[in-house]
């Protein structure tokens, strides 16, 4: 097909130790992936059963308010339904008709459980069956946790698409199935190469509708997108389709060899998936070197944030030379993000799960070039001197495939670019920030 | 069960946060799921803060739940403890953890740890952020706070500013200068900016200012009782509010009710003749109650506006909201649910919303200008100028926000006006280019609107390249605020290469040329 990965000769990372620490972790739970999940799916709602601080969680994540009705909302718990004075199953069932007959537009109700809802074992997989019959055939309803509880932050996704593969129509024949929640003009780009090379047909989940014509079967074959889709992976496998694993399409590198997996599988000529790749993958590797100018020979450190940290590694030190000193991750699926670490050569900590204050202790001690890592830790580290790269970008922003390499590279090399551009060295910093000394006319000491 | 879309409270232990993290010197074990942790981002972000919020959350999983959470919030109690060696500890559950029922306040009771340890009793299903903020205030100053000598110099303590407070951080300064002016120093502020042991002080002064009911009034009310301190009620914000709390003040210390005006700006800029057309403006008045009201005040009196709708989120202060709406001959919209608010203003079509962040959003969908009076917050609540709602200055920034609103809603007024003139016309080029200027038809009648878009080619801004089809097409995938550059940027790449045609091809070319 295409030259196979030079791997490192000093071996890869797919049998190094995993530090495994157990403390407070620092991540968003699954929740959060509604965020993106409402926008792919255009006609579905996403209904969260839970309380204000889920509904306060949605808000925030969801930074600003671009709807006046968004395609998600929270059922809060109350006191009533705790204390079992309301049949909670009623109540919803309620909420639900009410919000169905205000919003006709919505095809697919996702009932999403939260940290209460599972406490309180409020069973939405009957709820979901009984409200399916109730409002068939216009309305599907199915359900599935996001709770902080069994779920972190991008599993959130897994778990929603993961719900949506057993009531998938049987579908045996021959298809590519893609899966993962893409921007459009990312899963475009995909598909337009895919059939260059006389691939098809190819299907995607999630479909951007309910009624889009989407089955699964023996003949179906699957490439993900993404690195944190285990349990979809799983269903799918249950339902007869077959994995082609291969490292994530990161970079030109990682986007060569995915392609590549699939092209192998559809049997397509060497020249020709060179003949559609060429000029593509040139402009990936002319777009990296340029965005990645100030990466080379600087150290990154990861924090577990998306699962996506080990694809990224790999592609950070491969096509932007840089160090990678700990790559942690909430959870690794060495079934799936395997090929990648093949590719990562050893020498980094790998790390699951986290103990947070201790996983900044060896932050601080490593004092790398970059740290990527979430919301709550990025400003805090920053003060510290320490550049930092929000991880919740790399979900929200395209950076998946050839034309959008530049961009991931670019992503990294900003916080950098940005430390060295600034010239406020000069400026103290003994008397920080702290976010309550005002600055008025008589500011100073009382 | 009740069906919520936007939040304008969280729920009451971030308002512990607000508490915790705007002091120093106190730690918060917080019995919660992992996903809880996202309340860190409300202050590392919305606010910058530099330092990570004191906050040591157990992050259970549902593995834990048949095993033993009540050990592994033990553990997490004693590493906080012995990582942050805070002066107090707050412990308590947050809404999951309130339902496992594991008591972390008579847990951590018993462990022994060297320093107070205050539980927090915040029922999640019940109350929201303001009641958290409020009742862990009170929990804080109860245990640390003791009657003591007065200072020899009368002082006040300032109470109510917390982290993630609308203003706070400025608002404390104009107010201690009010108090300066009088003679009067401040003891503490608290609960933002003070430690446990400023609170265990704080019986020294001789009267409280209570700057945000919302969050201090619990604690207030405590200290009237049991350390004898007065508390002052009106809020200075707005020039006749400022008037009357140094009235108050002096009325409580017996000192001369002196105002310095010197700065005082607003009432000379709204009598000057450029400020007429702000005249009987019909506004609606919505957020939390102290700043409502306050709000109210100075639009109908400081600023001539027609008040025609008011009310907060916060049914703890409904009662006075609504008894100054009947003062004012309106009903009061007494609600957190958004959409209600969003119906009400529609139905009132005000020329002019003061309100949330939340409200911002209505008047961008409807069209009415808006300025934000009041939390929840946004990021942009917190300017690196000094901006104060209390005080002198205060009211300076109050005339030049609310104005700013309408002057923009004129531009953005005269914009839509244009909009669908040939020349601002989606589909026109730049009016300057004379070649992309639509051509009068042929048979002398209107000019057609859009000449452009019918032929799949377009002739690029210089004249010169045609951009195909398809990547016309490529090209409006691109957000529109970057649209324009990555346009120009294709078409130099293809003028510098004596390309002709842009394809598909070319614009990711040239993308990977720029890219950085």
């Amino acid at each position: 097909m295409t030259e196979l990965p030079r791997l490192p000769s000093a071996g890869g990372c797919r049998d190094t130790p995993i530090l495994k620490q157990r403390g407070q972790r620092e991540v968003f739970c699954g929740l959060t992936g509604i965020i993106w999940l409402h926008r792919k799916m255009q006609d579905a709602f996403f209904l969260v059963i839970g309380s204000r601080t889920c509904a306060h969680l949605l808000q925030s994540a969801a930074g600003v308010m671009i709807f006046a009705e968004p395609r998600f909302g929270t059922a809060i718990l109350e006191e009533t339904d705790l204390a079992g004075l309301a049949d909670a199953q009623d109540e919803l069932d309620k909420v639900v008709n009410e919000l169905l007959a205000r919003r006709p537009d919505i095809k697919q109700l996702f009932l999403v459980g939260s940290c209460p809802s599972e406490v309180i074992k409020l069973d939405l997989a009957k709820a979901a069956e009984r409200m399916s019959q109730t409002h068939a055939p216009h309305v599907r309803v199915l359900n599935f946790s996001g709770s902080g509880i069994e779920t972190t932050f991008t599993q959130g996704e897994d778990a929603c698409l993961a719900s949506m593969v057993p009531v998938l129509p049987k579908d045996d024949q021959r298809q590519l199935l893609l899966v993962g929640a893409l921007p459009d003009v990312v899963e475009e780009q995909a598909i337009g190469l895919l059939e260059a090379m006389g691939i098809g047909p190819i299907k995607v989940l999630p479909a951007p509708r309910a009624t889009d014509d989407l089955g699964v079967g023996s003949g179906t074959v699957y490439a993900l997108t993404q690195p944190f889709l285990g349990d979809t992976h799983d269903a799918l496998t249950r339902r007869g389709a077959r994995h082609l694993p291969a490292p994530f399409p990161f970079g030109e590198e990682g986007t060569t060899q995915w392609l590549a997996a699939i092209a192998t599988e559809f049997g397509v000529a060497p020249d020709l998936f060179e003949q559609v790749t060429a000029a593509p993958r040139a402009r990936a590797r002319k777009a990296i070197s340029q965005a990645s100018e100030n990466l080379r020979g600087k150290s990154v450190f990861f924090f577990p944030d998306s699962q996506l940290e080990i694809p990224l590694a790999r592609f950070l030190t491969r096509e932007c030379s840089m160090d990678a000193i700990e790559v942690s991750a909430p959870f690794i699926h060495k079934g799936i993000v395997g090929p990648d670490l093949d590719m990562l050569a050893s020498g980094p900590t790998i790390s699951e799960g986290q103990d947070v204050d201790l996983q900044l202790d060896r932050a601080r001690d490593a004092r790398p070039d970059l740290i990527v890592c979430g919301l709550g830790l990025a400003n805090p580290l920053e003060a510290e001197g320490l550049a930092t790269k929000w991880a919740i970008e790399l979900v929200f922003t395209p950076v998946h495939f050839y034309e959008q390499a530049g961009d991931l590279a670019g992503l990294f090399s900003r916080p950098i670019r940005r430390a060295e551009t600034l010239k406020l060295n000069s400026v103290s910093f003994d008397e920080k920030y702290r976010g309550d000394v005002g600055a008025g006319p008589h500011a100073g000491p009382q | 069960m009740k069906l919520t879309v936007w939040t304008y409270e969280g729920p009451p232990h971030v308002g512990a946060m607000r508490v915790a993290t705007g002091m120093t010197g106190l730690h918060y074990v917080l019995h919660a799921p992992q996903g809880d942790t996202y309340a860190d981002l409300l202050f590392t972000m919305i606010e910058r803060r530099d330092h990570r919020p004191p906050v040591t959350y157990t992050t259970f999983q549902a593995r834990d739940l048949g095993a033993d959470t009540a050990n592994l919030f033990k553990s997490a109690a004693q590493d906080a403890y012995d990582r942050f060696r805070p002066e107090a500890i707050i412990v308590g559950a947050s809404c999951t953890a309130e339902l496992i029922q594991d008591d972390p306040g008579g847990m951590a009771e018993t462990m022994g740890l060297p320093v107070p340890v205050i539980p927090l009793e915040l029922p999640s299903y019940q109350r929201k952020e303001n009641f958290g903020a409020d009742e862990t205030f009170f929990q804080i100053v109860k245990t640390l706070a003791k009657p003591m000598a007065r200072t020899k110099q009368i002082t006040a303590n300032l109470i109510g500013p917390t982290a993630l407070g609308f203003r706070h951080r400025d608002d404390i300064q104009e107010v201690t200068t009010l108090l300066s002016d009088m003679g009067i120093s401040v003891n503490v502020v608290a609960p933002m900016t003070s430690s446990p042991q400023d609170i265990s002080r704080m019986g020294a002064a001789h009267f409280n200012v209570l700057m945000y009911p919302e969050t201090g009034e619990s604690a207030a009310r405590w200290m009237a009782r049991e350390l004898d301190q007065p508390y002052t009620k009106v809020v200075p914000i707005g020039v006749g509010a400022t008037q009357d709390f140094v009235a108050e003040v002096a009325g409580i210390t017996g000192r001369d009710a002196y105002l310095d005006t010197s700065r005082l700006r607003l009432p000379w800029y709204s009598k000057s003749v450029d400020s007429t057309y702000l005249t009987g403006k019909r506004v609606f008045i919505f957020g939390d109650g102290t700043h409502v009201m306050a709000a109210a005040r100075v639009a109908r009196d400081e600023m001539g506006f027609e008040v025609v709708g008011m009310g907060c989120y916060n049914r703890e202060l409904a009662r006075p909201v609504r008894a100054m709406a009947k003062d004012f001959g309106i009903a009061a919209t007494i609600t957190d649910d958004y959409l209600e608010v969003e119906r009400v203003i529609e139905a009132l079509q005000p020329e002019m919303i003061l309100g949330t962040q939340m409200e911002r959003h209505i008047g961008k969908r409807l069209g009415i200008p808006c300025a934000v009076i009041s939390a929840p917050v946004h990021v942009q609540d917190f300017p690196a100028r000094y901006s104060p709602q209390m005080g002198i200055e205060g009211a300076n920034v109050l005339f030049d926000t609310w104005v700013h609103p309408l002057v923009m809603g004129l531009e953005e007024h005269l914009l839509h006006m244009f909009r669908d003139d040939f020349e601002f016309h989606d589909a026109a080029g730049a009016s300057h280019h004379g070649g992309s200027a639509p051509a009068a038809s042929a048979d002398g009648g209107p000019a057609p609107q859009t000449p452009r878009g019918i032929s799949g080619q377009k002739k690029s801004e210089s004249g010169d390249v045609i951009w195909l089809d398809a990547a016309e097409r490529e090209l409006k995938k691109i957000p529109f605020f970057v649209r324009g550059k990555a346009r120009r940027n294709t078409e130099s790449f293809a003028a510098e290469r004596g390309v002709g045609e842009i394809s598909v091809d070319t614009l990711y070319e040239a993308k990977a040329h720029f890219a950085r």
